[in-house]
């Protein structure tokens, strides 16, 4: 049985525990609306680019000859993963959630007998990823320093990737993001970004426009899909950064309410100990007074 | 019959211009290209230069995307700026930035014809 003192220390240990977690929610509450918006005004840009690839791809006749990060460069032996994940933790299962998903694509690809590797965005994925699987990081980024990450950040990553690509370094690229539902809910995704993985969508059938390509088709295509390969990587950014508030603001409201439960039964131990000893000195002077 | 098109502006970050116009001059890779209502479906890319809509603001671009179709015109592009917002110290940085990258020997052809744009356009707005 803890003394009074031990718990009175504890009591006000935990209430300053709740202090802090309280106020990371608020914080996390305020950047979340922030980061939201940004998710949202980014999904016009990605969505829309992907729309004129597809109406771009729909044009081209001659699929083998289409630029290699449409089509691939027909190989399927090196898997490059891009796995991005925040730079700060306390945010609940966000970051174990996408390296979950990660390890599980890389045991897949190395029971395949492929070659992987790994590119990391954000500290806390590549501590978690090291223990098992440090030999296959070829390069990893960490933005703590930005307070905002911009496109150009994005970009960098992009024209890295691209790099890679047109040296034959791999074959196909994933990424790894956590896709914002709403607060509660984030999805870890996993995305085919090179060659260029476009989802088919039945209902645009009907608006086939004969288009007007100027210069011409490959030409646009050289110069839309790296841009493409950005902008994925920019929208993952964006979704990730909103999923990393929402994440961090359930877990610290989730710690903040477990600290008030906590607050409130050991303060119903607190009393009952001091009744208890209260009690026993009562009890000791009246049977002493009883024994004269 | 109103002779005006839906024209929209967007950059990764943001919807930067939505409306309605009769006319609009797009620096395209090619020349410039004006396009009015009931163009035929377009799809090309644009050079650093100026967007011209007409009766509202200009914008500044390095590069970007159009699609024109169903009378609705789209520009992509991660460097647009509204002429208005863009301030002449930006510009000088970037022009001796232009020019700087432009004296050196290994650009390509194609690099060389975006920048000599860039510049052309950045001394234009100074």
């Amino acid at each position: 049985m803890p003394s009074l003192d031990d718990l009175k220390k504890r009591i006000k240990s935990v209430k300053s525990t709740q202090k802090i977690t309280k106020a990371m929610k608020m914080v996390a509450a305020a950047k979340l609306k922030k980061a939201q918006e940004s998710a949202e005004k980014g999904r016009p840009y990605s969505e829309k680019l992907q729309n004129i690839i597809l109406n771009l791809t729909k044009s081209i006749s001659d699929e083998s000859n289409a630029p290699k990060l449409l089509a691939g460069n027909g190989k399927d032996k090196v898997y490059l993963c891009v796995v991005i994940t925040a730079d700060r933790g306390l945010c609940g299962g966000f970051n174990s959630n996408i390296c979950k998903l990660a390890k599980k694509h890389f045991k897949n690809i190395l029971k395949e007998g492929k070659e992987l590797k790994i590119i990391t965005v954000g500290s806390k994925g590549h501590d978690q990823i090291k223990t098992e699987y440090s030999k296959y990081i070829i390069d990893k980024k960490s933005f703590k320093d930005k307070k905002q990450i911009s496109f150009k950040e994005a970009n960098e990553i992009g024209t890295k990737v691209i790099e890679l690509y047109e040296q034959e370094q791999f074959d196909k690229c994933f990424i790894f993001y956590n896709n914002f539902k709403n607060v509660i809910t984030q999805i870890p995704q996993a995305e085919q970004i090179i060659p260029t993985f476009i989802k088919k969508d039945e209902k645009t059938k009907d608006h086939i426009f004969s288009y007007d390509f100027e210069p011409d088709e490959d030409e646009i295509l050289d110069d839309l899909l790296p841009k493409n390969v950005s902008v994925q990587i920019f929208k993952a950014f964006l979704e990730n950064a909103a999923s990393e508030q929402g994440s961090r603001m359930t877990a610290m409201d989730n710690a903040t309410r477990n600290a008030g439960d906590l607050v409130d039964k050991l303060t119903i131990n607190y009393n009952r100990s001091r009744q208890a000893s209260i009690t026993k000195e009562l009890i000791e002077i009246i049977s002493g007074a009883e024994s004269l | 019959m109103s002779e005006e098109f839906k024209i929209e502006i967007i950059s990764p970050d943001q919807s930067v211009y939505s409306g309605k116009t009769e006319e609009a001059v797009l620096p395209c890779f090619e020349g410039q290209v004006t396009v009015l209502k009931d163009h035929i479906p377009l799809i090309t890319f644009l050079r650093p230069g100026i967007i011209e809509i007409e009766g509202s603001e200009k914008f500044y671009v390095e590069d970007g995307t159009v699609e024109f179709s169903d009378n609705n015109l789209l520009i992509l592009s991660a460097t647009v700026q509204s002429l208005k917002k863009i301030k002449t110290q930006e510009i000088g940085s970037m022009l001796r930035e232009a020019e700087q990258m432009l004296s050196k020997n290994q650009v390509s052809d194609k690099q060389r014809y975006i920048l000599n744009y860039k510049i052309e356009t950045l001394k234009q707005i100074n």
